[in-house]
Order: structure tokens, then sequence, then C-alpha cells
């Protein structure tokens, strides 16, 4: 792929931010998983294969792993074995009921003020969120969680969907600056693609010019910011290339202007949305910008997105673009899985499509040392799927997150419970009692 | 209620209010006449007919015998390597090894699927088209939360790129529903989602009319400065509309019966007298056990029926209401969390419902959702045996086939392969149930309307040269 071109250790600079694991419960009990089809990820799939879980980690993957005695196996012949699940665009723990105003926690830019970057949502995260087990049920370990909105609408974290706190939860801090130059972000920063683009400008410029004349800036010798000096230290990690700028665009045209002022300023930036990235795909292959999309976005919704076509994914991927797929819908995030399946009716490989919701998002967090693929040193997120994980009648039946097999518990599983039977005096009565 | 995935992650975008323009009433030459008997005083009674009826046409056609297929009837039975014959626009023949008759054209299906066309309850296409611009939102006549008076039909813009997508995914009808701002929002429509000049040329013919009507939050959140602002708000409002409608009638009918001095026409009142006397179908907008129930009583109160809830997300509560008066359920698969009304989903809805014996439909309010129902009737399948509740592959296919046609009134004409029937017909690449399977071949009336493997795509006006000839975008599924 197109990653291998990066230069090696690229992200080993982050290696200290990646805290997650060291959170991982104690509990984690040792498994082994043998006999699926298993799909690593990182390498071709291997028939009848063991994958081996000690210490929350994954410790082998093969055909012939030799199981400890003791270990509890877990048979998943005739069954499908992924990584976790890893969605690269969500609210999750940051919503509980989209209208619900006080549930609401993901965005911070609104009105005038467009730029948020020092807006870091996991403070607000919420470890209870119903949104958590109902979709890891469906086999999603990991998502990108983080701000909507704004012309920069703050940073987004990686989490695992396992953890009674968002210190046990949160895999990487800071993972991505997340941007919109899209036409929401035009409205909103002066009503012209210009005028975001300026914005945009003066912003990292005011950002790099805070960075050399701190001092100055701190002793009130220095000129005004167009933002607050929180948006200016928040915004370094992205001036130095160490956290990607995530831009959800949609207009090719955009997509072209929102790279051009990234490679301005030296920002790494990561296209989302992209609903016409098709049309600039071998510019963006050049540039080696993964793109974000929506597999399933094949109509003109906006007139940004006149373009839109069902193998958006499939022509990227073929021009050689590292394509993530994401369903923007953190309360049915699971919806991956169907999305990631058309990408594939439309002419994306099965494997490509894989990778999509598993390795390729993180990469683009940051987080590929210890997420996304079934290596041993990982984090023991893996998945046994009834069948293909595409397919709509497949289901996940066994889910582990940090070695840890998930409860197949969820408030719509315990709802289907106390309304399995209505010949109860009052189904609240009835049923299965917690 | 419509959402956007382009408006920040699950975000709802909210009602838009559109501004309102006068009604024109005008004499009508019916109204000229002379109404010297019950028979003409009755045909006054409700819409003057002609002027507003369809003028669809089905696109021209030859016999044609699709063989070797295995062919999903919707009616029962799943026939491995069988023949399905079309002619005159009707199917008519289903079997083993059908002989051809002469002349007729012949389509090898050998390996693929066959199943009737596919059919949405739900749909904004053409009220809320894409691109959403604000000259594009027609949906809402958010001016009054009680507008019977007012039609999608003439909202419906016929080039919404959303209807040849829907075609492109095996949906040969869809109804098109008012929104849900208003407690009464109006009459729905029923049409084929073919390219047309006019909405009119689209719309199914003698299919009956809908009443669309939304219970719970959105009147409430739209209208809370001015009222109704709670529930209890919203049922005082259907009541006094339904108060006036029987009072409407009843004027009406004595006019029918006795003749005399002809009672004004009140467009909404006509609406919702044509519901009284059964001749326009109510689809109700309703999340919420409690409000459906509601609903069915106020039904009972006014003595009309409510043929479907939509967006009913707590159906399962409610199932055995539901059965008992045949009371249909159109749902999600598994849409949650974007409002309180719409927080205790459970995915076995659709397989609940269906197994109390109540009429289950998957619809899916989605220019998205409508293009993959054939994959999420088979989620739905798939969660509610998980469940251990037993779902046929049949009892699947009629959640978004036969089940729907009943709730629009068309169930003698399409919704099943049964001889005698349309020729609304959708040939599958693979099994339909499947996440890869594409709708090979559509047809309407058998008339092929869609063919993505021989590149008959159809293109809305809209999207005509929107784009230089290296992007064309829209047939992507037969080109690869």
């Amino acid at each position: 792929m197109s990653r291998a071109t990066r230069p090696a250790g690229r992200f080993a600079a982050l290696a200290g931010l990646i805290v997650g694991l060291a959170a991982a419960p104690a509990a984690a009990q040792d498994l082994a998983i043998v006999g699926g089809t298993v799909h690593p990820v990182s390498g071709p799939a291997i028939e009848g294969g063991t994958v081996l879980i000690e210490g929350g980690r994954i410790s082998a993957v093969g055909a012939d792993v030799e199981v400890p005695v003791g270990v509890r196996r877990i048979d998943a012949a005739g069954k499908v074995v992924t990584p976790g699940l890893f969605d690269p665009v969500s609210t999750i723990g940051l919503v509980e009921v989209d209208l619900v105003r006080q549930t609401r926690d993901h965005s911070a830019a609104g009105g005038d003020d467009v730029v948020a970057a020092a807006f870091d949502p996991l403070d607000g995260l919420n470890p209870n969120s119903t949104l958590i087990p109902y979709n890891r049920t469906y086999g999603l370990t990991t998502v990108a969680t983080g701000p909507t909105g704004g012309l920069i609408g703050g940073q987004a974290a990686v989490i695992d969907l396992w953890g009674t706190t968002p210190e046990e939860m949160v895999v990487k801090r800071g993972a991505s600056m997340q941007a919109y130059f899209n036409e929401g972000a035009f409205r909103a920063s002066g009503g012209a693609r210009g005028a975001a683009a300026l914005k945009l400008r003066e912003v990292l410029e005011d950002a790099r010019f805070w960075s050399r004349r701190r001092g100055a800036f701190d002793r009130g010798e220095s000129r005004e910011l167009s933002e607050s000096r929180l948006d200016m230290a928040a915004l370094q990690p992205v001036l130095e290339g160490s956290m990607p700028l995530v831009i959800f665009a949609q207009r090719a045209s955009d997509i072209l202007a929102a790279l051009g002022i990234a490679a301005e300023y030296g920002v790494r930036p990561v296209i989302s949305g992209g609903t016409e990235a098709w049309m600039v795909a071998e510019r963006l292959a050049a540039a080696d910008v993964p793109v974000i999309l929506k597999p399933l976005a094949n109509s003109p919704e906006e007139f940004e997105q006149i373009g839109a076509r069902s193998d958006n994914a499939a022509l990227l991927h073929e021009a050689g673009v590292d394509v993530a797929v994401s369903a923007y819908d953190s309360h049915r995030a699971h919806a991956i899985l169907q999305e990631a399946g058309n990408a594939v009716r439309f002419g994306l490989p099965w494997e490509a499509a894989l990778r999509a919701v598993t390795l390729a998002p993180a990469e683009i967090y940051g987080v590929e040392e210890t997420l996304g693929s079934l290596e041993p040193g990982k984090a023991a997120n893996v998945v046994v799927w009834s069948g293909d994980p595409f397919e709509t009648t497949s289901l996940a039946e066994t889910v582990v997150i940090r070695g840890r097999v998930v409860p197949e518990w969820s408030r719509q599983r315990e709802l289907l419970e106390r309304y399995r039977s209505l010949e109860a005096p009052r189904p609240a009565y009835g049923g299965a009692s917690r | 209620m419509t959402r956007r995935w382009t408006r920040g992650v699950a975000l709802v975008s909210a009602a838009i209010l559109a501004a309102g323009c006068a009604t024109t009433r005008s004499q009508t030459r019916e109204e000229a006449a002379t109404a010297d008997s019950v028979e003409i005083r009755r045909s006054l009674a409700g819409t003057p007919q002609g002027a507003w009826e369809s003028t669809y046409t089905p696109l021209p056609s030859r016999p044609v015998l699709i063989t070797g297929a295995t062919i999903m009837t919707a009616a029962g039975e799943e026939l491995e390597d069988a023949d399905l014959l079309i002619e005159d626009g009707k199917i008519a023949a289903i079997g083993h090894d059908l002989a051809t008759p002469a002349g007729v054209e012949t389509i090898d299906a050998t390996g693929r699927w066959i199943t009737p066309g596919i059919i949405d309850t739900h749909s904004h296409l053409g009220v809320y088209p894409d691109p959403e611009v604000a000259a594009h939102s027609e949906g809402n006549e958010a001016t009054d939360p009680t507008t019977p008076e007012v039609w999608a039909i003439h909202s419906v813009w016929p080039n919404d790129p959303g209807f040849t997508r829907a075609l492109a995914g095996g949906v040969t009808t869809l109804q098109i529903l008012p929104g849900s701002a208003n407690l009464i929002g109006g009459r729905g429509v029923t049409v084929h989602p073919i390219p047309s000049r006019t909405a009119q040329e689209m719309m199914f013919p003698d299919a009956p009319m809908a009443l669309k009507m939304a219970c719970g939050e959105n009147p409430k959140r739209v209208y809370h400065d001015r009222g109704p602002s709670t529930r209890m708000g919203n049922w005082a409002g259907y009541r006094k509309a339904f108060i006036d409608a029987v009072d409407y009638r009843e004027k009406w009918d004595e006019w029918i019966e006795n003749g005399g001095e002809k009672p004004d026409r009140d467009l909404g009142l006509e609406t919702l007298a044509q519901v009284l006397r059964g001749e326009i179908l109510v689809h109700n907008h309703c999340y919420r056990s409690d409000d459906m129930v509601n609903m069915i009583n106020l039904s009972e109160e006014f003595g009309f029926d409510v043929r479907s809830f939509h967006h009913a997300v707590e159906a399962y509560k409610i199932r055995d209401y539901l059965a008992e008066r045949g009371i249909g359920a159109s749902m999600w698969v598994d849409w949650w969390g974007f409002k309180m009304e719409a927080y205790d989903m459970v995915p076995q809805n659709i397989g609940l419902v269906s197994e109390a014996g109540a009429p289950a439909i998957l619809h899916t309010d989605s220019d998205i959702g409508v293009q993959i129902m054939n994959q999420d009737a088979a989620r739905a399948m798939a969660l509610a045996r998980a469940a251990g509740i037993e779902v046929t592959r049949d009892e699947a296919l009629r959640w978004i086939t036969a089940v729907p046609a009943w709730a629009l009134g068309i169930e003698d004409e399409t919704g099943t392969l049964e001889v005698g029937k349309n020729g609304d017909v959708v040939i599958w690449s693979d099994d339909p149930f499947s996440v890869y399977a594409h709708a090979d071949q559509v047809f309407i009336d058998g008339a092929l309307v869609y063919d993505r493997i021989a590149g008959l795509v159809p293109r809305t006006d809209f999207e005509t040269g929107i784009l230089p000839p290296g992007f064309r975008v829209g047939t992507e599924g037969g080109s690869r």
C-alpha cells in the first residue's frame, strides 16, 4: 500500500502518547481463537488459523500456533476472524440523543466562532453511553471520536469501546485535528469558499507567528491574534506535521484547495467526506493523502456533491489512494460493515474493504503500532464472525477488546428481553430480570 | 424527518419553514353542471375527478420470458430454476420449463434471482429532493399545524436524482409523503420512480391517496411558540380537526341524499371527509407506543382506520394492538437515538411485529436507504433469527413488497409475483439478500425501465450535462 512509502518510524515519536494499553483491565483472560479463517489484514488470510491472546495482547497468529495448556479456547471453525472494527469518524461517548442538547458534547464551534482548535471533547466523554455496548456487539471495538462543525472543530481521540473511565478507554488523545472545508463551513466563515480559505490561512499563519513570538506575546509585546492563545498552542502539532488535519471536504476543487493550504503550511492532511475525491484521485495518490468516505453516498445531496458515485472507493483504491470507511453515524456506527460491503459491490477488492475499516483508520490516526491488524504485540481487539463480516446476514459472535470477551449486553438487548413476551401482566414485570 | 450524513455526524436537519402560497379555488365544470341525481352529487362530494388524476402510461414493452432463475414470489414460494412470462404488461405465467410463445424475447437468468419490484411506503423523494437547497424544501407546509388541504403531488419535483437511484435499487413504487412538521400534513401520493416531465406522469394509476399525520415531538417542536407545544396539545389539535370533518361530511351527505343548496367546498375538510369515508388511507408518523395507542383511540372516536404507523420504533411494545386491528407498522431496521422518541429501538422490531401477525413493513424515509431495501430486509431477518424469532425468506421479502403494497392499497395490482399482477419485476445478479447483489434489470408494467448490464440507466434532466463528459456519473453499476 501507499503507506509503505512513508518514512519508517514516522509515528514512533507519538508512542508516548499511546496510553490506552497501560490501562487495559488487569482481568483480561488468555484466549485462543482456533480453527477460523483468520484475516490478519497485515498479511494473507490463514485457513484454520489460531489467534493466541495473552495478557490482553495478541501473542501469536498462524496456522501452527501451539496453544498453551489451560488457555481458554474459542472454536471458530467455519467462521471468520478479523481485527476489531475501527470507525474513523464518530462522536461516540459525546452524544446520547442528538436532539437533546444536554446530551451533546461534540461541538464547541458555533455562530461566528468557527475555530475551536483547543477544544478536546474527551474531557466530556461518557463511558456509560448506550451507544458503546450497542455498537460493540456488532464488532466495533475502536472509534476516533471527536468534534463536529466549525472550520476547525477541535481534536479527536482514539478510544476503545471498553472501560469505565475516559482514561481506561483512551488509546490516543489528540489523535487528529478536525476541520471542515464544506458548504456548512463556508457559510459560517463569511459566506464564501474564499473567505473560509482566508480564515484557515489566517489561523495557521497566526499559529506559526505565535510559536515564534511566544515570549513577546506573553509580555504583551505582540500584535493581536485571530484566535485564542490556547488555539494557537493546540495547532502546533498540526504545523509540525505530527498531528494530521482531518479535513471534511466534498467538491473536487475544495479538496484541491484544502490540499494546497495544507502544503503551504506543512500540514499533513486527511480528506474526509470526499464525495468527489475520485475526480482528483491521481493528485491524492501523489500526495499520499488518505480518504475517509461513505460508500453509500452516491447522491448529489448538496451542490458540492454533484459528482457523487457508488464506486468512489474503488476508483480511489485503483489510483493508489488509501481508503477508510465511515457511516458518519454514531448511533449506527456498526453500519460501516454494510457501507464497506457496498464498496465491494461496486468494485473495491474485499481485502481493501476490510483494511478500510481496520488498519487504514489505525494508520490515519497513528495507532497502527497497537491496533488495526492481527499481529503479535498488538492489542487483542478481535472479532469472530458467523460468516463474511460484510454480508447482511452475518453477525459478530465473539467480540474481544484488549483480551476481554465483551458481554452480549446492551440496552437494546435488555429491552428485547423485556418485551420478548407480552404475556406477563406488564412486560416490565416479566422477562429476564437483572 | 430527513437525516443528512453531511450535516455533521448523525445530526438531524430541522424542519425548514416553507413560505405558504394562497390556494386558488375555481369552480370546476362538474360543479357548474346540474346536480340532479344522487350519483352526480356523490361524485362532487370529494375532489371532482379529472384534473389531478394520473397521466402515467407504461413505457413500451414487448412480451418477455425470463428463464432459469430462482423466483421469490413474496406469495409463499421460492422456486428454483423457474421461468416467468410477462405479457401485455402483466405477469402471464410462472413455473418450470414454460414454453416460449412465438416471437417472445427470452432473457436467460440462470444463476440469478427474481423478486417483485420493491415498494417503499415512506419517501420524501421529490418533496425534499437533492440537492438539498432552500428552493427545494417542499415537504412541510409549516405555516399551520393542520394542513390537510395540501397535496404532496403538487410539490414533487420529477427531477429528483433520488428517483433514478431508487430504481437502480430495484424499487418500482414509492409513496411520497408530506413531512412531519404538522399534526395533519396533507395528502401523500404513490408514484413510479421513472424520470418524467411532471409528477403526474409518475402517479400510480388509481392508487388511493394518503393522509399524512404526525404524532409526538416534531409538531410540538415546530409550533412550540404558537402551539401545540405538548402532546396533549397535539391530541386536541387532531380532535378539533376531525370534529369539523365529521360536521362537514354530514352536511355533504345530507346534500348528496336530498339535494338542495350545495355546501361550500373546503379543501382541508374535503380531505378529512374522504378519510372518514375510507377513500384516503391514513399514514401516521408515530414513534412511541403510547402515541400509537392514542391514535387508535382517535380513529375509534371518529370512525376511521389507520392503515400504517410510520417510524414505529416502539411498535414491538404494542404489536398485540396492531395484530388485533390489522394496522400496519412501517419501520426501520435500527435507526435510533436522533431524538427522545427514537430511543427505545430494538433491531428485532420488524421481526417481533411480523411474528405477532401484524402487517410488518420495512420503510426508509431516506434517499440512501431506499437503494438498499433488499439488504435491510435481510439484516432485519438475520437479527430476528439470531434472537430466536422465526422468519422465512418469503416473509422478509414481503416486508418490502406485498405488505407495503397492501399499505398503499395497491395489493391487487403489485407486490407479489402472481399471474395477473402488474409486471413489476426485478432480476438480481445474486441472492437479493446479499450485500453484493445488484438489481440487473427492473421492469415496471412489463417495460424494461432499468438495465445495469446494457447501460439502460435513466437520468434526470437535472443531472444531464451537469458534469463534463469524462466525469459522467450514474452508470458505475454497469461499467464495472
